[in-house]
């Protein structure tokens, strides 16, 4: 770890200004994964901006019917909510998926949203790796790659996004909202909040520098069973090899989206209207043009069977 | 003493304090933190500073140049120990790969430099500021393309198996040829870590030209010689101390970076220092259980004898490394006239393979075990049937030598019975749960015992306190406990009135912790010593030692009762003493035997497999502690159903290094994947192996539990795969369509 600098605003606007007006500042909620990174000089900022004296912590409801949720709510929090439990199940169901119970007691919803990659090649300093050293190479193109990307991935990158919680909020709709060094705050949808690696994979989001999360807001309650199915290797404690989360009827309309796939929660909204018909008439689509290597080539077989379980589910 | 006959009537029968289901002793530091492990003795030296090791960032090649002008000038830093400046360190004992010095590097992460700082922050971020130019050499880093190349070549794992190359008995080709009933399949297992909880781990401090290493390792007189030989100074000018170990699975065996790196930087600083190697370098820089590529034939009668069997093993280690010596069962676990085993050795540059708990046996035997599944299938005859048809009650290749004790067809019956096996469908994919396909496995489990030599001193007070000292380690065994009940049963006294010193080189050396010998061997060490103390407490009492009997805390006689401690009013008596075995292991074949029965859920749609219960029966002599026991063999289970699952270090056949380095990567079972385990111990005692008559029983439970887990999946599935781990991707495109 580099010896860094360290502050605690109180004001949000004030918190982006201090990222903003320094290139090697960096946001610290929960610090579950940017400590990691530190240790591993990974990360290397000079600076620290601590957002947990910015509140942002509650959960309220909106006009629209929603809820709008702070970006400094704990992990554990938002899945223990009486109201998420109650109309959003398929994001407490993500949330409980996830890590283990003492992280979801740091860890925060902004954060979770940020959180980078687990490639084991962006973990190695001595490899090759164009999201951690832009321009170094791929070394999981051709490397152990079982856990990586099938879809939307580049020459540059195959990771993925590893989290749960954002694929939830992207068969919801969510919506990102921001505030930027000047004050002004923004709303990104959550379609377009992780981007593709394309020839930037250094970039993971659409967040412009210094500009500060502070809520995501869910819209009105969607009916139909919410179903959040992560299928990984062990019982617990471990990253998706291919997740779903789905909204589904007891016709099989509804939404899906998917982890563990690509570098970003991966939905085709066009798929879903075949919904109906099951699984592999949404796969087939959801997954077209679909790059798999030869360690992942299973995801794609196993998107389709798992989609299939929870439409199962959701008729039964 | 020596221990040359079987063992008659002693003090151990009477079982007051052996055999007892006993918490541990040392558990009470443990929960509340105050055991000091090897990285946490602030307290042994003041001054102590950090020590960072840097790895190689090549797998082959050599390093031409270490810039260290920027990280000697970093904050804090007291001084940096470079691979270059160092010339090439001897190895210790049973060890392929070099630990440091010259310009080599024989595999990733090999330990090229150490820095030392005040802090452990310091130290690492100066690391990150060495530069290093390599001249790279390709390697070999694939077993499956360097196969074909390896040689067959005799091998010892050092913990109980081994052999020739190539051992025959009989005419295998031609029965096996004329068998009406065969099976030939091919069988893979994948390198994996030891992925201990407690990092290897040491704090060194040199005094004068005298060298003192509070570590964590299992072995102390190995390590003791190795890090003389390694650092090239006299053994009586090194000390070690290892009390707590947290959990070494055959990864602490030898010394390693830590140690030596350790001594170095301490040599360099001037400083007493720590070093901890980090979980990446656990993976690349240490050793691993190695991959095989096994091939089993079995060629039987139509009424299930087996008439020939042979078992072939592949795998890689670096020059001067050992094969895997993962067909040593075979040659003793059936009958059978006509036999083949063979253990071949390709050349990979990849990190060290070497002993990982039952080395040897657990890969051999979740092979092993799903052929004798696959053959009992072919049969039609049930798998626990087809074992008990083969059971042999000599070493098939010299009929005239028997086992000591064998019961594995009691271990199977019972085991069959407790798991209500009868219940189990012989036709695959039949058994549903939900959205779960269950099904039902086994497998026999076999480890052989060793014994080895090992001492004690025992020491008594005048307040009847008995104090044991031995270099034996407890690496979360039970070793502290198990001797301190073999002291309290021998000298008369409850748990309470014995102390129990381990670790320490300045102590007899003992058989230390290894190939499941530890707990046999280092309690018989303590036995023998107890024998002289017990003879030097008559004679001061002027008692007759025949007639004296050693209970409640006194010594009695006749009508003659005497507190123990008055033995030593006039000072401390004490007594050292070493077990040695001489004879009985080579006139009896002496094993271990258990059986393993699991039931697995596969889900329909997805191919997870999680297991939903678990039983082994095991047979393994006189049972120590049944707590501590009973912990050995259901981690053995634990860390079997790991292989069997999701355990592999993950070869970057390109790069050549496992690339999933850390605990996120490499996977272990966590609790919710072990939902119910059962032990049962056979009342077994085996006065042919020890005067406890005892046995090994710490890794029975790995061995053959991977098969059951293996065997259960295609019991549910009808899936046979063939290459472990068994994750969902091998499974999903034979999975039946989910309904």
């Amino acid at each position: 770890m580099k010896s860094f600098t360290y502050e605690r605003p109180t004001d949000p606007a004030e918190a982006a200004a201090a990222v903003a007006r320094n290139p090697n500042a960096k946001f610290i909620a929960g610090g579950t994964n940017l400590l990691d990174l530190m240790k591993l000089q990974i990360e290397t900022p000079t600076h620290l901006v601590d957002v947990n004296g910015l509140g942002l912590d509650t959960v309220e409801p909106t006009p629209e019917g929603g809820l709008r949720i702070g970006a400094l709510v704990r992990n554990t929090d938002l899945a223990a909510d009486a109201r998420v439990r109650k109309d959003y199940g398929v994001l407490s169901r993500a949330l409980l998926a996830g890590a283990s119970g003492q992280l979801r007691n740091k860890a925060t919803t902004a954060g979770n949203l940020l959180q980078r990659t687990r490639c084991p090649y962006f973990y190695d300093t001595a490899q090759a790796c164009n999201k951690r050293q832009p321009g170094s190479g791929c070394s999981a193109l051709d490397g152990v790659s079982r856990s990586l990307a099938v879809i939307g991935a580049s020459q540059a990158c195959i990771a993925t996004h590893p989290g749960d919680m954002a694929v939830a909020m992207r068969v919801l709709d969510a919506t990102v909202e921001t505030v930027d060094a000047g004050g002004n705050a923004r709303k990104i949808e959550i379609a377009d909040f992780h981007r593709l690696p394309g020839d930037k994979p250094e970039v993971d989001t659409t967040l412009k520098p210094g500009e500060l999360i502070t809520a995501v807001t869910l819209p009105a309650p969607r009916a139909g069973t919410h179903l959040y199915r992560k299928v990984r290797d062990r019982a617990s404690y471990a990253y998706a090899l291919v997740s779903v989360a789905a909204i589904l009827g007891k016709d099989g309309r509804g939404a899906v989206a998917f982890g563990g796939v690509a570098h970003k929660p991966w939905r085709v909204e066009a798929a879903e209207a075949d919904l109906p018909k099951g699984a592999k008439a949404v796969t087939d689509q959801v997954f077209a043009g679909a790059k798999p290597t030869h360690d992942n080539a299973y995801k794609l077989k196993l998107a389709e069977r798992t989609l299939g379980a929870a439409l199962n589910q959701a008729r039964a | 003493m020596k221990f040359d006959t079987p063992a008659g009537q002693n003090p151990i029968d009477q079982l007051k304090v052996v055999g007892r289901a006993t918490d541990r002793i040392d558990g009470k530091y443990k929960t509340t933190g105050t055991a000091p492990y090897a990285y946490e003795r602030h307290d042994v030296v003041p001054n102590q500073a950090y020590g960072y090791v840097l790895g190689a960032a090549i797998p082959k090649g050599r390093v031409r140049a270490i810039h260290v002008e920027a990280a000697k000038a970093a904050p804090g830093v007291l001084a940096v120990v470079t691979t270059l400046e160092t010339p090439r360190l001897e190895r210790g004992t049973m060890n392929a790969a070099y630990l440091f010095g010259g310009d080599a590097i024989q595999h990733y992460h090999q330990a090229i430099a150490v820095v030392v700082a005040e802090t452990f922050e310091q130290a690492r971020a100066a690391a990150f500021l060495v530069r290093v130019d390599y001249a790279a050499e390709a390697g070999r880093f694939d077993l499956a393309a360097e196969a074909g190349a390896a040689k067959p070549v005799p091998g010892d794992s050092g913990e109980g198996s081994g052999g020739d190359g190539i051992e025959r008995v009989g005419d295998f080709e031609g029965a096996f040829a004329a068998a009406p009933v065969t099976l030939d399949a091919t069988y893979t297992t994948a390198d994996e870590s030891h992925a201990m909880m407690e990092p290897h781990a040491t704090v060194a401090a040199w005094e004068g030209d005298t060298l003192t290493l509070w570590t964590s390792n299992q072995m102390i007189g190995w390590g003791h010689g190795s890090i003389a030989k390694i650092l090239g100074i006299p053994k009586e000018k090194v000390r070690l101390d290892s009390p707590y170990v947290g959990g070494g699975f055959g990864g602490k065996l030898f010394v390693r970076a830590d140690a030596v790196l350790a001594a170095l930087g301490a040599k360099a600083s001037g400083r007493p220092v720590k070093v901890a190697l980090t979980r990446p370098l656990i993976a690349n820089n240490t050793t691993h259980r190695p991959a095989t590529i096994q091939r089993v034939r079995i060629g039987a009668t139509q009424d299930g004898q087996i008439t020939a069997i042979a078992h072939e093993s592949t795998s890689g280690n670096l020059a001067d490394g050992s094969p895997e010596t993962a067909v040593n069962q075979t040659k003793l676990l059936y009958a059978g006239a006509n036999r083949l085993t063979a253990m071949k050795l390709a050349h990979l540059d990849l990190p060290e393979g070497n002993a990982m708990r039952a080395p040897g046996e657990a890969p051999g035997l979740m092979v092993l075990e799903v052929a004798m599944d696959e053959m009992a299938e072919k049969l039609r005859l049930d798998p626990v049937e087809f074992r008990i048809r083969n059971d042999t009650q000599t070493d098939p290749k010299t009929p005239g030598r028997r086992f000591s004790q064998r019961d594995l067809v009691g271990c199977l019956r019972l085991g069959a019975d407790k798991f209500g096996w009868s219940r189990r469908n012989p036709t695959p994919g039949q058994a549903r749960d939900g959205s779960w396909l269950v099904g039902m496995g086994m497998a026999a489990a076999f480890r052989n015992n060793l014994v080895m030599k090992s001492g004690a001193r025992v020491r008594l007070d005048d307040r009847g306190t008995v104090t044991v000292e031995t270099d034996m380690t407890d690496i979360g065994t039970g070793s502290y406990t198990i001797i301190a009940q073999t002291a309290a049963e021998m000298m008369g006294v409850t748990l309470d009135r014995v102390v129990v010193r381990l670790g320490d080189s300045a102590f007899p050396v003992s058989a230390g912790s290894g190939g499941q010998f530890g707990g046999n061997s280092a309690t018989s060490g303590v036995y023998a010593a107890c024998v002289k103390l017990r003879e030097a407490v008559a004679q001061r009492l002027g008692i007759n030692s025949v007639d004296a009997v050693f209970a409640e805390g006194e010594v009695r006689s006749g009508n003659r009762a005497v507190p123990l401690g008055e033995a030593a009013a006039q000072g401390p008596l004490s007594a050292e003493d070493t077990i040695t075995f001489a004879g009985l292991d080579k006139t009896y074949q002496q094993s271990t035997f258990g059986a393993h029965f699991v039931e697995v859920g596969v889900d329909v749609d997805t191919a997870e497999v999680r297991v939903r219960r678990m039983l082994a029966v095991c047979a393994a002599g006189r049972i120590l502690n049944p707590k501590s026991a009973r912990s050995q063999v259901i981690g053995g289970m634990t860390m079997g159903t790991g292989a069997a699952l999701m355990e592999e270090l993950a070869v970057d056949t390109r790069r050549g290094f496992f690339a999933n380095h850390d605990l996120a990567g490499y996977e272990v079972p966590v609790h919710a994947d072990i939902p119910h385990q059962e032990v049962i111990f056979l009342d077994e005692v085996d006065p042919v192996s020890s005067p406890m008559k005892a046995k090994g029983v710490g890794e029975l439970g790995i061995c053959g539990v991977g098969a059951a887990v293996a065997n259960a999946v295609y019991n549910a599935t009808g899936v046979r795969v063939r290459d472990y781990p068994i994750t969902l991707d091998k499974l999903l495109d034979h999975m039946p369509d989910a309904a």
